[in-house]
């Protein structure tokens, strides 16, 4: 059973093109997904992220149940509103999920998990709550639109209430407030995002997200699929839950070894297995590769090394760059003479840093 | 439906042939397949001189989203390759039926045209593909 956001009949209503989504039927694209992907670069585009799952946590030992879930320390997490980017390992160490965890008061954080992994998220954290006395409660009442792009957050704020604008206005990186949004709707907005451009990723109730997304749209916000997500993620080096790591893969093995804390005293599920990994050595590394020939990078393709194969895990055309870019799996200390295997054609690859591009523009060496 | 040349003739796999006034097979893929794959990044295309056979693949697209096997309608052998899609693959999504055509063919046996679907079957081919 296919499962539709609250903005179904909005996608449909502008002509998008809809896939399945980890059984949500999604836009992928509205027209062209090379314009969907410039429109964020340049000015400002949206996204109906509405699939992906909130879940809220509520209990005095909440900050306790996070400390022992998650690999990324919430004590980081100080000020109220701050945002904390994390994995949720398995006790092998490999990736159940990564998230974003909000801390919005001593006895209260939210997570956002992806659609796709919903069902197994759920129920891994309900039975690891339940030592904790924390009550874990699912919020499908809220749809969610990433507003994203250099002018993104000029537009959102010029639809907010006059007395939240100077605020929001200021909010930092990786923190999110309430606010009001057109037609007194509830906001709660976070300067988040997916795509490696500035901007918000704002939770609306459901029944007043229709309204609010075609009032961002007559503010210039362009409607954008989740093919230039997609995108627009892999030139900013963001993972992609299930294409580039899962449960039979570390962190360390993911290009996410600065998303693990290993603090002083801290049992978290999953650290044993890291630790022991680490002290005997990660035997693969993730690499970013580009492709100077004709041709594109997909995901399956094989990577030939002297010390053995990879594999492509993200692999696309980059729209910024105008040619193909990838993350592979590789085994660690590859250094160069790196191949990729194109229906039978060994094509070199340059191994290179991501991001692939900051701010709209080629990192360097890219 | 009704934006499909009548002159031409299709594969259940989305690619047209067009019989030109000298004989000669032009060979590209329908407006309905370009609006699937999305925007086109990247078109190999045979080697003038090359020989395909009817149902096999023959040229290779490529949009953001994915990679396609083109398949060429006819067997014979590829007289001139469409050389603008080597710097606008775009052209295809742009112009599906005209200044998109990717290959042409000097057919060996001309009875394979017979196989083919006509334009009105190969509309309601794609009618009945969307839900």
């Amino acid at each position: 059973m296919t499962q539709k956001t609250v903005l179904n009949a909005t996608h449909r209503e502008l002509g998008a093109r809809m896939v399945d989504f980890g059984g949500w039927d999604m836009p992928i694209s509205y027209g062209s997904q090379i314009e969907e992907h410039h429109a964020v670069r340049r000015d400002a585009g949206m996204f109906d992220v509405s699939h992906m799952t909130v879940v809220d946590l509520h209990g005095a030992r909440t900050r306790d149940f996070l400390r022992h879930l998650l690999a990324n320390s919430v004590d980081k997490l100080k000020v109220q509103g701050k945002a904390l980017y994390s994995c949720m390992l398995n006790e092998q160490g490999g990736v159940i999920d990564d998230l974003i965890v909000y801390f919005l008061g001593d006895e209260f954080f939210r997570l956002v998990v992806n659609a796709a992994t919903r069902a197994k998220d759920l129920a891994w954290i309900e039975q690891q709550a339940k030592a904790f006395n924390v009550a874990v409660q699912e919020r499908p009442d809220f749809a969610m639109i990433a507003v994203q792009g250099p002018n993104a957050r000029a537009k959102v704020v010029g639809l907010l209430h006059e007395v939240d604008r100077a605020r929001i206005e200021k909010l930092g990186r990786f923190a999110a407030a309430a606010a009001q949004g057109p037609h007194g709707a509830p906001l709660f907005i976070a300067r988040t995002g997916y795509t490696g451009e500035d901007g918000f990723e704002i939770m609306v109730p459901e029944e007043q997200a229709e309204a609010f997304w075609k009032e961002l749209a007559d503010a210039g916000v362009a409607p954008c699929g989740l093919g230039a997500r997609d995108t627009l993620r892999l030139e900013a080096g963001m993972n992609l839950y299930g294409q580039d790591m899962d449960e039979d893969v570390t962190p360390w093995e993911a290009g996410l070894a600065w998303t693990i804390a290993l603090d002083e005293g801290r049992d978290f599920i999953g650290r044993k297995a890291l630790e022991a990994q680490k002290a005997a050595g990660v035997p693969r590394a993730m690499v970013g590769l580009v492709l100077d020939d004709k041709g594109v990078l997909r995901h399956g393709q094989k990577v030939l090394t002297d010390h053995g194969d990879g594999e492509i895990l993200s692999g696309s055309f980059a729209p910024t760059l105008n040619k193909s870019v990838a993350f592979a799996r590789i085994p660690a200390s590859t250094a160069g003479n790196l191949r990729v295997d194109i229906r039978g054609r060994e094509v070199p690859v340059r191994l290179v840093k991501f991001p692939f591009v900051r701010d709209g523009k080629p990192c360097e060496g890219i | 439906m009704s934006d499909i040349p009548g002159d031409l003739k299709f594969l259940k796999s989305h690619e047209w042939a067009r019989v030109e006034d000298n004989g000669l097979i032009r060979v590209g893929i329908s407006n309905h397949a370009q609006e699937q794959l999305g925007d086109l990044v990247y078109v190999e295309l045979p080697e003038v001189g090359a020989s395909v056979q009817a149902g096999s693949s023959a040229a290779t697209v490529e949009s953001v989203k994915a990679a396609s096997d083109i398949y060429s309608p006819v067997s014979g052998e590829v007289v001139e390759v469409n050389e603008i899609l080597g710097d606008k693959p775009e052209t295809i999504n742009e112009d599906a039926y005209g200044e998109g055509w990717l290959f042409v063919v000097k057919a060996s046996d001309r009875g394979e045209l017979d196989e083919l679907l006509s334009a009105d079957d190969y509309a309601e081919l794609i009618e009945h593909e969307d839900d």
